[in-house]
């Protein structure tokens, strides 16, 4: 622009200059604008896009093993469902499964009752509630492999309880379950449970916390009993709370593992395996790839058919302005 | 809610023991196996395998905990729980400050610079928080084995913090989502940039939730078990792994004080942090269940 030829009037020239400096002005600043306007998204794309490869692509990959003829290494040919056709026909999965529906049931079952009561214990105005509170929560914050490792010094009968309840002169009192198949996964259980009601506790607490008190008095002036109160007006009222109750321990025991693992290693024989127990041991150790694929395909679908409508109804009484 | 009415006192009094017998009942069969443990690894093998395992310790000695911490024997070799413990360390302290760092600028971007599809986005990356990670150990083993990062302790910093993004973004975006859009647009008129604001406006303001994804972080990548023991091997295990094979070791008479000694100390950090900010531990546990 400046070596521009021949005579010009000088306002053109201003005018010329001004047009082509204001150009690249805006041009540098529609960069500058577009920058701005694109960097949160620019910003969050890195994190996504990871979480993303790992989540999303990582399982569709697994899903692609699943359906590979995969043994020691991965392979990408397709079998179809030949690989889950063999998980169902191994009885150690049909072992792993049905441990894992009695786990589920006891576990889920003591654990909100035992959480209810002791949140209801808790909500009578007691003492030292913080100090209580403080010690039935603290299993959750301790590694599975801790308490796996403890209740299994707990659980073993040549020195743990049955001793004890034997040298107090109890000479009959026999609890061995845990060497024996049909009730080592009762162990597990109880280890579950002692680690996982302080959750329960903590989310039914919270929601009788958010229940209004005058409800209550109203019901007393009726002239209902305070079980009765409990029973027919404030369980019902806690429903949301039973819901995230449900759901986040089913989670834990669909994926729990490293109790298993610690506390019984699947064993006596296969008697606790579980399908995360199995998963790891066919992918890592029997080196059956695809089958090891195909029970992890099992797992997700268990779990995503439990958490997207449950992600799907908070999201959504999100949006409805909670 | 809490209950006062004021029926005959008899009553009121049989309420009151039932009430605090079954509190206090509940909280021994809580604390007994923390007891257990602790008793456990102050005694001596003999007195263990002589006396019962609830008692408390004739003579107290600290061998099993100088043991597990140093001599201990994990495979072939007999260096104790420390170097474990050290790899525990240098995995945790990367992992939690990446993956809460990433989650605050990720919330922060969720909720005051929203865009179409934020919500989309936010769910397909909640689902990350509820992902068994069995579905995605095959693919993860065979990155990072040509990422060259394999059995490493930068491996599992990575895999931790990719996953525990789901969480800490949950943490943030449930709580900048409280802080007013008046704020953040004020500051915008005021000519405070993206990064500005969120330095200067949404951090200082996040402090309590910071703390409460710094501690869930903590607690879960110190604790896991399945990264560590299917991505490394030998000497780049974590504690968890390590205290798992000391327990599993069959050979010669069981030493169940150095095992009880070796599940303290793998316990400990996750307990002092219990112990210290358990407040901030329990709004973590329940941030995925109850809103807002």
């Amino acid at each position: 622009m400046d070596g521009l030829p021949g005579p010009r009037v000088p306002a053109d020239r201003t005018e010329i200059l001004a047009n082509g400096h204001g150009d690249q002005m805006r041009k540098h600043r529609s960069f500058k604008a577009l920058l701005t306007a694109q960097l949160p998204k620019l910003v969050l794309s890195p994190s996504l896009i990871a979480v993303f490869v790992g989540v999303y692509l990582f399982i569709c990959w697994t899903a692609a093993i699943s359906f590979s003829s995969s043994k020691m290494v991965p392979k990408f040919d397709f079998v179809g469902l030949e690989q889950y056709v063999r998980l169902w026909s191994t009885p150690r999965w049909i072992t792993a499964v049905e441990n894992l529906f009695v786990f589920t049931m006891l576990f889920l079952a003591i654990t909100i009752a035992l959480g209810l009561f002791i949140a209801i214990l808790l909500d009578q105005r007691v003492r030292a509630e913080g100090v209580l509170r403080a010690i039935y929560l603290y299993p959750m914050a301790l590694s599975f492999i801790v308490t796996g490792t403890a209740w299994k010094w707990i659980l073993n009968p040549s020195l743990g309880v049955q001793k004890v309840v034997n040298d107090l002169g109890w000479q009959g009192f026999v609890f061995d379950w845990i060497t024996r198949p049909e009730f080592a996964i009762y162990c597990v259980v109880i280890a579950a449970v002692w680690q996982s009601t302080g959750f329960a506790m903590a989310i039914f607490l919270a929601g009788l916390r958010g229940i209004d008190n005058s409800i209550i008095k109203a019901a007393q002036i009726e002239g209902a009993g305070m079980a009765r109160i409990y029973l027919s007006i404030i369980v019902p009222m806690l429903r949301p709370a039973f819901l995230s109750v449900i759901v986040l321990l089913s989670y834990i025991s669909i994926k729990s593992f490293d109790l298993v693992l610690a506390l019984t290693n699947a064993g006596p024989g296969s008697a606790t395996e579980m399908p995360s127990t199995f998963m790891f041991s066919a992918t890592f150790r029997r080196n059956q790839m695809g089958v090891g694929a195909a029970s992890a395909m099992m797992m997700l679908m268990t779990v995503a058919a439990i958490i997207i409508p449950y992600l799907y109804s908070e999201l959504k009484e999100d949006r409805d302005g909670h | 809610m809490a209950t006062d009415r004021q029926p005959g006192r008899r009553s009121h009094m049989i309420g009151r023991v039932f009430i605090y017998g079954s509190l206090l009942g509940l909280a021994a069969f809580y604390l007994m196996p923390l007891w257990v443990m602790v008793a456990t690894s102050l005694k001596s093998l003999d007195e263990i395998y002589a006396g019962s395992f609830i008692g408390v310790p004739e003579k107290v000695t600290f061998e099993a905990w100088v043991k597990a911490w140093g001599t201990a024997c994990i495979g072939t070799k007999c260096d104790g729980l420390k170097p474990y413990f050290v790899n525990s360390l240098v995995m945790v302290i990367p992992a939690v400050v990446l993956s809460s760092g990433i989650g605050a600028i990720n919330g922060y971007v969720l909720t005051k610079w929203r865009f179409k599809g934020a919500n989309v986005v936010f769910g397909l990356l909640l689902f990350g928080c509820f992902l068994p990670f069995q579905a995605v150990l095959l693919p993860m083993a065979q990155i990072l084995g040509w990422l060259g990062l394999a059995g490493t302790i930068p491996g599992l910093v990575l895999v931790h913090t990719v996953y525990g993004i789901a969480f800490t973004t949950l943490f943030f975006r449930n709580y900048f989502v409280t802080i007013p859009d008046e704020l953040t647009k004020a500051a915008q008129i005021d000519g405070a940039g993206f990064f500005r604001i969120f330095f200067s406006i949404m951090l200082p303001a996040a402090l309590p939730i910071i703390v409460v994804s710094c501690i869930w972080q903590f607690t879960q990548i110190w604790n896991d078990f399945l990264f560590g023991v299917s991505f490394t091997a030998g000497d780049s295990s974590p504690v968890t792994v390590a205290l798992n094979n000391i327990v599993n070791v069959t050979m010669g008479r069981k030493q169940y004080n150095v095992d009880m000694a070796s599940a303290m100390i793998a316990a400990i950090p996750t307990l002092v942090v219990y112990v210290v900010a358990g407040r901030y531990f329990v709004r973590g546990l329940t941030a995925g269940a109850v809103k807002g």
